[in-house]
This record gives C-alpha cells, structure tokens and sequence, in this order.
C-alpha cells in the first residue's frame, strides 16, 4: 500500500460542489480487465472535446495547473457510486490529496487504500487557499502534511483531523488485510459467541448445487 | 461488546453485535454476515485477492450475480452486453465464482437480476445482518432491516479475505415520515421531496433511520425504493426496522432460515427496534401529506421540485455553492430557470433499476398505461428487476399492458440506469425512475429527469413531464 507523509505541490481549484464519480470517472471507462491507464480516464467529459481531445478551458489541461498534485473542490466531493477507479484515476493523474469541506462517506474510504489523501476544511478555508494560488497563477505552492494534520499556504495554516486507523494506514503504507489477519484468534472466539445467538448469519442455506 | 445500559437505537444495536474490537477513534472490526458481488466490481476484487495469495475466509457467505454488464434484450446470450468489453468482465465473474465456490446467479439463471432486488427477494439480506457490496446502492436492502452499505474493490478484497471489515460508525439520524401519501405520490417522491429539504450532501457521516406511520405502512417494496436513495444524500446506510410488514415479506424465501431457526431468528430480529427514548444525533420530519409528484429538473437528485412547480431562479437559491452548481445544470440539460417542469418534452421514458423495478413498481406503471398508448416518437423501455418480478409480472398480465401501451419489454439487467445502453439514449432527454441524473449517467449527453414509475408512465403518453394525478385516481 503507498503511503503517504507530506507534500508540497501545486494545488488546482476545481470548486465546485457534488462533484460525482461519474465526473471524476465515467461509467463507460470502468469496462476492463485491467486496472492500470486509469490517469486519461479522469473526468474525461469534461476534459475533453469528442474523441480524447483535450479541452482547453478545462483547468487540469491549462499550465501550471496541469502539474498539480493536490485538488481543491466545494463540499460532497466524490459522491455517487463505489467505483474505486475514482481515487485511482486521480492518482495515477498525479494527485496525492484532495482538500474539500466534505467528500462522499464510500470515496473517502476508497482514497486511503490508493495513496490519496482526503482533507476536510471548511469552506471559507478551502476557498481562502483557491484565492491564493488563483492570485499566484498557481505558483504559490501549498503543503498537506498528514503527521501533523497541517495544511499549509504562505504564512497560513490549517488543521484538520483523519480517523486514527485510516491516518495510520496511510502515513505508514500498512495493508490492512494483513492487520487483521493478524487478529483471527480474537476473530474466532467472537464468531463462536456470535454463532450460538445468530446461526443464520452464518449456515447459509445451500439451495444450489 | 453489547453494553446493558441505557435506551439503544435500531442501528446501534446491529453494530455493537458486529462489533468484534474496537480499533479507536470510533473505528470498529466488524464481523460481514453477506458479502454479494457483481460483474462491474466483483472481479476485481477477487483478482487482487487473488494477486496477494490469500483464499477468501468464508466463502459460504459470499453470492455473486452478473446484472451491470449484461444485455436486457429480450432472449439475450449469456455473455450478451451493451459495454465493450463487458463480455469479458461477465466470464470473468462466472469463472471466479466458480474457482472460488461462491454461490453464484448467471445471466442466463432463473433467479439472475440487479444484485439489490435479487438479495432481499431470496431471502439472502436479513434483518440486523451486515450486509455489503461494492456498489453504492446495497443501502437498499436496508428496506428489510439489513445494515448493508457499498464499499470499494479494496474493502470488498478485505472482507473476501477475512469476512470482516473496518469502519468508522457513523452518527445516527432519524427521518421521520408524517402524514398520509396523497394518489399519485409514491415512496420515490417521498425520497426526492426528502434529498431537495435536506440537500445532496445532508446525511453525510450518518447512517439514516426511516420511521414515522407512513413507513410503517409501507409494503417493503417501497421501503426499499427508500432505503436505495439514502446514499443519494451521501447517507451510506439507511434500513428500517424490521416489523411484522418485513417478517410476512421474508418468511419462506430461499435463503430466508426455516422452521426452529425462523422461530428463533424472529425473537431476535424483534429485540432489534429502536428502543422508544434512544437519542439519534439528528431528527427530521417529513409531512408527506404536503407532497406532490417530484421530478429532479437538474443534475443532482437535489434539484428536484413538484410536478406543480418551476425550476428555481438563480436568485431563489440562497447557498453559493447549489446556485453555481444550478447554472452548470440548467446549461446541461438545457431547460430555462424559471419554467413549470410540467410540460418538458421527453424523447424517451425509462422503467428500471434497483430504486424501481419491483412487482409493485411494474404494477404502478401499469395502473397508468392500461388502455393507453405511449405518444408518438417516444421510445419507453421497461427493464424489471430481475427475472423473478419478470416472472411474476408476465404471470398477471403486465407485459402485454406495456407492450399495448407501446413499450419495450425486457430482461433484468442494470441497463440503461449506468450507461449500459448509451448509444440509445445518448444525448436523449430521458424520464427515467433511476437514481441518479448525474451528467452523462445514462449515457453521453443524456439528461435524465428522475420521478417515479407512475411519473414517468403519464409522461410517456403525455410525450412530455406529466402530472399523473391527472390520469389515476
């Protein structure tokens, strides 16, 4: 699993707010085998014009902004379905986090096992930094620090929170799978208890060959 | 990890008898009774599974359905798609679930449909179980008291491997469902009217309690049209208590417990009601005496008004962020701020999806349709749920109500709800009973305008956004 620390990067306003995952990744696009080349797939109705060309008022195909690692939007980002090509499009584009006032409670799961960062600021906060990289034409770099719970531009700075087990995972690149694989002995005395008040939850009944 | 005290939620006591460790910071494991997978998204979770080595943990508890790629032609093949490339997702899931001895429904099954209609129909989604998938909308068996919630290919890997799954618990909200349903209005305009109060991003970190005599009252049918659109307001749980209304509904399905063990499961799913002075960290209450016919005008279910009513001028919508958001919309879907949604020329109506096509769904639509004929130059397909409503439907005369009236009868799939038929509807203005109208859902340039299957019924004759207390009642 990628981990993640801290970054300095150029940060692109895209403040708009429900911004879906059929936006960040169109349905069409989800039909492969193969989870890689996911990064021309990102929000590719809006960044382009019929057949793959590029838009060229859409802000990730304008300079500097198509350099940027960090995405700034309005509130509910990445609402809508489950598909996890939305945190991987975004990373494999380049991105390392996303800085919104609220996101999508399955897409901000989805970001911590992808290497992407989802920080929560509030509005006025989001917006105060979009105003000061669009006033330095996107050379004002802004840094997300996830040890600290920092993100910061100029002389500003900003907290924000990440549950401990998902900061955790991320900061060091821990596969969770192999986490709780380690706790099967607990698993099992809980599932012997659980068994005797609940044995439908788990003899399931074999009506197909 | 159940605590004795004090007066305890539906939704908090599912969870603490899942609870198996607390991780902190409000993180629990917590023990997966169903995982279901489906084509879109279950492959891959398996390959990465597959990849890092591991066997699933307890595949006895893990079903798979083909729905999301596969054709709803009428006598489609097995492999049919409407995707490229789809084909090889739908024998991928067949194979793996074969390998893997998960018990699985292909295409071509009696019992194959849209993974959320299939589960509670066969009894494999029960009151208090936990219940997921890697789709947004697994939410909706929370119709039959489930607690089921979408997840990612990541988290669906992490319960194949250990049929357990880490998450943060949610804060509690109750919507409470007042007043008495007016002819015409259905449990879709209930959700919509509820997504335009409280907005698109409302239950964000809640898991979401309906309640309230008119929910009581419900056939679980409705409840699940309900529960589908809680994440629809960024809710990734909603459910309703079981009652004696959901038991009559599951009691002899076929993966429902029998006998000694229904008796026995019964007892408990009764304990499991939230009890009569549990706090929830939000209330809200809905009169739904007050509501009409909803019809989203927009691009967000949020954007959503009467069928009596207009599109919002930019000037009436008081939040920055959902005034910009309206001016993005209204160019996409090309309709004037200001305008009665009555009266919107369609060029196509849509009857499916997880939100709305079960027996009752289909039924609505056909009270609306018989002895009357879809408008000229519109095309209206009806896709049922899966092959069971299918079934039921054609057994009392419903296919030939739709297919007099003028649409096209088909099989169960996802269909044209996720793009699945984008060059039909590309571009197309669409009434549809899906749920999402998100830019380019349907297909590319395609505006989608939600209401219920009686809505979009009246519309399809009418040729244009109908009001269908006009035509019932």
């Amino acid at each position: 699993m990628e981990s993640f620390t801290r970054i300095t990067a150029i940060a692109a306003p895209l403040m708009r707010i429900n911004i879906d995952t059929d936006q960040i990744v169109p349905g069409k696009e989800l039909v492969r085998v193969r989870s890689e080349g996911y990064a021309a797939s990102l929000f590719a109705s809006w960044r382009y014009i019929g057949e793959r060309e590029p838009n060229p008022e859409f802000i990730l195909n304008i300079a500097p902004w198509n350099r940027a690692q960090i995405l700034l939007a309005d509130r509910n980002f990445g609402c809508g379905s489950s598909r996890e090509a939305a945190p991987m499009a975004l990373r494999a584009w380049g991105f390392r986090a996303v800085i919104a006032p609220s996101f999508g409670g399955i897409f901000y799961n989805n970001c911590f096992r992808n290497g992407l960062l989802p920080v929560e600021l509030a509005i006025e906060d989001v917006e105060a930094i979009a105003s000061l990289v669009m006033a330095s034409n996107g050379s004002r770099q802004v840094s997300v620090d996830l040890d600290a719970g920092r993100v910061s531009a100029a002389d500003r700075t900003w907290s924000f929170d990440v549950p401990a087990t998902l900061r955790e995972m991320l900061l060091k690149g821990l596969d969770q799978i192999d986490l709780t694989l380690s706790r099967m002995e607990q698993i099992a005395r809980f599932r012997e208890r659980d068994r005797q008040v609940r044995p439908w939850a788990y003899e399931v009944a074999r009506v197909r060959a | 990890m159940t605590s004795l005290s004090g007066p305890k939620t539906f939704f908090e006591k599912v969870w603490e008898q899942h609870a198996i460790v607390g991780l902190g910071d409000d993180t629990d494991l917590l023990q997966i009774d169903r995982l279901f997978l489906h084509d879109l998204s279950g492959s891959a979770a398996i390959r990465k599974l597959e990849a890092s080595g591991r066997r699933p943990d307890s595949n006895a508890q893990v079903f798979a359905v083909i729905d999301h790629l596969v054709s709803s032609r009428p006598g489609r093949g097995p492999d049919e798609t409407g995707s490229r490339g789809g084909g090889e997702l739908i024998r991928d899931m067949r194979r793996l679930s074969r390998d893997y001895g998960i018990t699985f429904f292909d295409s071509n099954d009696a019992l194959q449909g849209i993974v959320h209609v299939v589960s509670p129909e066969l009894g494999i989604a029960l009151p208090g179980v936990t219940l997921v998938c890697g789709d947004s909308h697994t939410c909706t068996v929370g119709g039959v008291g489930a607690l089921a919630w979408g997840i990612g290919a990541s988290e669906c890997e992490h319960v194949l491997a250990t049929q357990t799954l880490p998450q943060v618990r949610p804060k509690t909200m109750r919507v409470n469902l007042e007043g008495e349903l007016q002819t015409g209005v259905y449990a879709k305009d209930i959700i919509l009217f509820l997504i335009g109060v409280i907005g698109a991003n409302g239950g964000i970190g809640y898991a979401v309690e309906f309640a309230g005599p008119v929910i009581r009252s419900m056939p679980v049918e409705g409840r699940m049209t309900i529960c589908n659109m809680a994440v629809e307001f960024q809710a990734k749980y909603g459910f309703v208590p079981p009652d004696d209304v959901t038991l009559a509904y599951l009691r002899g399905r076929p993966y429902a417990p029998e006998g000694e063990a229904w008796e026995r499961a019964v007892a408990h799913w009764r304990s499991l009601s939230t009890d009569p002075d549990a706090a929830f960290d939000r209330e809200v209450t809905i009169n739904c005496s007050q509501i009409e016919p909803q019809v989203t005008w927009g691009t967000s279910p949020q954007q959503v008004v009467g069928i009596g009513g207009r599109i919002p001028l930019p000037e009436e919508i008081g939040d920055a962020g959902a005034r910009d958001m309206s001016q993005r919309a209204l160019d996409y879907i090309q309709l004037q701020a200001g305008r009665p949604i009555a009266g919107v020329p369609i060029d196509f109506a849509y009857i499916g999806s997880c939100t709305n096509a079960r027996l009752s769904d289909l039924r609505a639509a056909a009270d609306v349709l018989r002895g009357r004929k879809v408008a000229d130059g519109i095309q209206a397909v009806c896709v049922p749920g899966s092959e069971s409503v299918r079934a039921a439907a054609e057994a009392e005369g419903l296919h030939t109500v739709f297919l007099e009236a003028g649409f096209e009868w088909h099989q169960a799939a996802c269909a044209m709800c996720s793009s699945g038929a984008a060059d039909r509807v590309g571009g197309k203005r669409v009434i549809s009973t899906t749920n999402r109208n998100f830019e380019g859902r349907q297909g590319p340039g395609t505006r989608t305008h939600l209401a219920s299957p009686a809505t979009v019924a009246a519309s399809a004759i009418a040729g244009a956004i109908a009001d269908v207390r006009q035509l019932v009642g």
